[in-house]
């Protein structure tokens, strides 16, 4: 299958980020369609597109916007998820970068939909370059009078806030991430109600992934019929996959959904030289690991689910022979334990023993009956947190010890470091196998 | 420095921009440690007085997240990518270089205060591992020899550039921009590099392309 460069077409264009460059390349012309449609008529093109979000989860997106009750009387909010934390995802901020405009014009179009006045785009903190991209993506829009009031003539008013993070992976959740621009300490809610009826203060209010919203003007301008001709029935449209780890040359890959790992791969030039694929997470380390076998499978939320991992946020890291799966693991596990918001029992107390246990397996000190003990709290983690944070931090031990069940037997007398030479992993090693 | 009326008059015009005033309090808590280099006693009464909240409410939201320093950093605060994606691609051997050159551990500050370094987790940047970041500007592929430079250089006060375009500034210019109170002038920054064009100058020198579309 061929790459698709859609959203990424332009970004050899030196001026792809100005609001000049994006309007050369047809820019805002979905804007005047949008307004012309009608709300309705854009959530229901949405709907049908089957745009699934692309932070991770893959909920329909044109239905997540149907659920916002209308003619209810209290203001709607739309907030972008701009959070990129999950470790492996690295596509929304290229997006932001170098095409801040199309995210705009979807943020525009989405709230227009959506009958939302106000728009937020909670950024995380480390991101300074990307976040001062957006302030000023924001100002030339807002000069254009394509932010402020009757935006086009259209008699459509909408003010968009960018929000600056300040370093906590939790907040990639919808509901913390909320509670985070609420001003607070950024812990999830319980569901329901979920954000479409009660979100951002209260009231009903929509959160979509940064790479969600920037399909969306793609997807007025085109047609359904258009976006469907890219991936399969249930997984349809582009995703923009960024290829990371062990790999000759990693980057971004924009292509349809359905693509396998295998082509995406050959793209990105193989496994470094010298070297073989030994694992790689379709996207982020909260998805379980797969292995060579699992190369042709179709890179489609379905199939992916079909092999036992999950698409998440279609970033995928491999991972050659030279790698210690518990040491990648026991890295993991440290990161699920640090960003555990403490707000519930199973994922805060959960991750100390994960962690503590792991880190045994690490430097060759393990006792087998541990890895039963690590299988048990995994266990009771999953499905028993308040938010998918427990569920993905109780994730990359059980996939680990399903391929590669031999390297924690081995971690009961030799550690990671004996058996594997961490040097010889790194990008800077000369060491060739 | 000690807060200014002006610093409570920022604030007040960050919670302006909000429906509700107290959303602004994250970059509120970011404009205070740009004037005090980190979040003081008295940064946390003045964000308390200015949303009408209580100065325990907003400890509790200050302590919560981490990149809110509740002691002085460095004038240089350096973060290690050591999420496995960095940290096995050679984060962790950069690491352990920076830490004994610096002689500081995780969220410490060098004698001089010129330097401080901290294990960061993953910066979405993983197409660019090794990853490191200087008050928060990125600074992709790295090896143990360029981190170690990029100290030094710091450190004799030598113009240091982001692998992404702008100037180092020290932390308190970073954490201006955070606050998003106004425009830094650093805005209009190369936008990509060949690892995010990757797959487009595949693309090109494959004749691949999407399916015909008015696409913008």
């Amino acid at each position: 299958m061929p790459l698709t460069p859609v959203i990424t077409a332009h970004w050899d264009q030196a001026d792809s980020f100005t609001l000049d460059g994006y309007r050369r390349n047809g820019g805002y012309t979905a804007l005047a369609k949008a307004f012309e449609m009608g709300p309705d008529a854009v959530i229901a093109a949405v709907k049908d597109s089957g745009l699934r979000g692309r932070g991770g989860a893959g909920f329909p997106t044109g239905l997540k916007w149907s659920f916002v009750p209308q003619g209810d009387g209290k203001p709607h909010y739309l907030v972008v998820n701009a959070d990129e934390s999950e470790p492996g995802a690295c596509k929304d901020i290229p997006i932001m970068l170098a095409n801040p405009q199309a995210l705009i014009e979807g943020i525009i179009i989405t709230s227009y939909a959506i009958r939302a006045n106000h728009a937020f785009v909670y950024i995380r903190g480390e991101v300074p370059h990307v976040i001062r991209r957006m302030h000023a993506a924001v100002r030339e829009a807002r000069a254009a009078g394509l932010v402020g009031t009757n935006i086009m003539g259209s008699g459509f008013d909408l003010d968009v806030v960018i929000h600056s993070g300040a370093g906590a992976y939790i907040c990639g959740e919808e509901t913390a991430l909320l509670d985070s621009l609420e001003g607070r300490r950024g812990q999830p809610r319980l569901k329901p109600p979920f954000p479409a009826v009660a979100g951002l203060y209260a009231s009903p209010t929509v959160v979509n992934n940064v790479e969600t919203i920037t399909n969306i003007a793609y997807i007025i301008n085109n047609g359904v019929d258009w976006f469907r001709s890219f991936g399969t029935e249930k997984s349809p449209g582009f995703k923009v996959f960024a290829v990371s780890g062990h790999v000759a040359r990693p980057g971004i890959y924009e292509a349809p959904l359905g693509i396998t790992m295998a082509e995406l791969l050959e793209y990105a030039g193989g496994i470094r030289e010298g070297h073989e694929l030994k694992f790689w997470l379709p996207g982020g380390s909260s998805v379980p690991m797969l292995t060579p076998a699992h190369l042709d499978t179709p890179l489609t939320y379905e199939a992916i689910a079909e092999a036992g991992s999950m698409l998440g946020t279609g970033t995928p890291m491999l991972f050659d022979e030279t790698t210690s799966v518990v040491r990648a693991i026991t890295g993991w596990q440290d990161f699920y334990k640090h960003e555990s918001c403490g707000k519930c029992t199973p994922c805060r107390e959960g991750n100390w023993f994960i962690k503590d246990l792991v880190h045994r397996f690490n430097t060759g000190t393990g006792k087998r009956e541990q890895l039963d003990v690590l299988t048990n709290v995994c266990g009771q983690i999953l499905g028993r947190s308040f938010c998918a944070l427990g569920d993905a931090a109780a994730t990359p031990f059980p996939a680990a010890m399903k391929y590669f069940a031999d390297e924690f037997e081995a971690g009961t007398t030799t550690a990671s470091d004996v058996r594997f030479d961490p040097a010889a992993s790194t990008v800077f090693s000369e060491v060739k196998a | 420095m000690a807060l200014t009326e002006q610093t409570r008059a920022e604030m007040a015009e960050l919670a302006a921009r909000y429906p509700h005033a107290r959303s602004a309090l994250l970059p509120m808590l970011h404009l205070a440690q740009s004037e005090e280099g980190y979040v003081t006693e008295d940064a946390i009464i003045m964000c308390a007085e200015v949303l009408g909240l209580t100065t325990a409410e907003v400890k509790g939201v200050s302590t919560f997240y981490t990149m809110f320093k509740h002691e002085p950093v460095g004038e240089y605060h350096i973060g290690v990518c050591i999420n496995p994606g960095c940290g096995i691609l050679g984060g962790d051997a950069i690491w352990q270089t920076l830490s004994e050159e610096v002689g500081v551990g995780h969220d410490e500050v060098s004698a001089d205060g010129k330097i401080s370094l901290e294990r960061i987790e993953c910066q979405a940047a993983c197409t660019h591992a090794p990853v490191m970041t200087a008050n928060w500007e990125f600074m992709d592929d790295m090896t143990p020899q360029k981190a170690r430079q990029l100290i030094e250089d710091l450190r004799a006060g030598r113009e240091v550039t982001s692998t992404r375009g702008p100037v180092i500034r020290d932390f308190k210019a970073a954490e201006r921009t955070l606050s998003g109170i106004d425009d830094d002038g650093l805005g209009a920054v190369a936008a990509t590099d060949e690892l995010m064009l990757a797959g487009l100058r595949y693309a090109q020198a494959h004749d691949m392309a999407a399916p015909e579309g008015k696409v913008i």
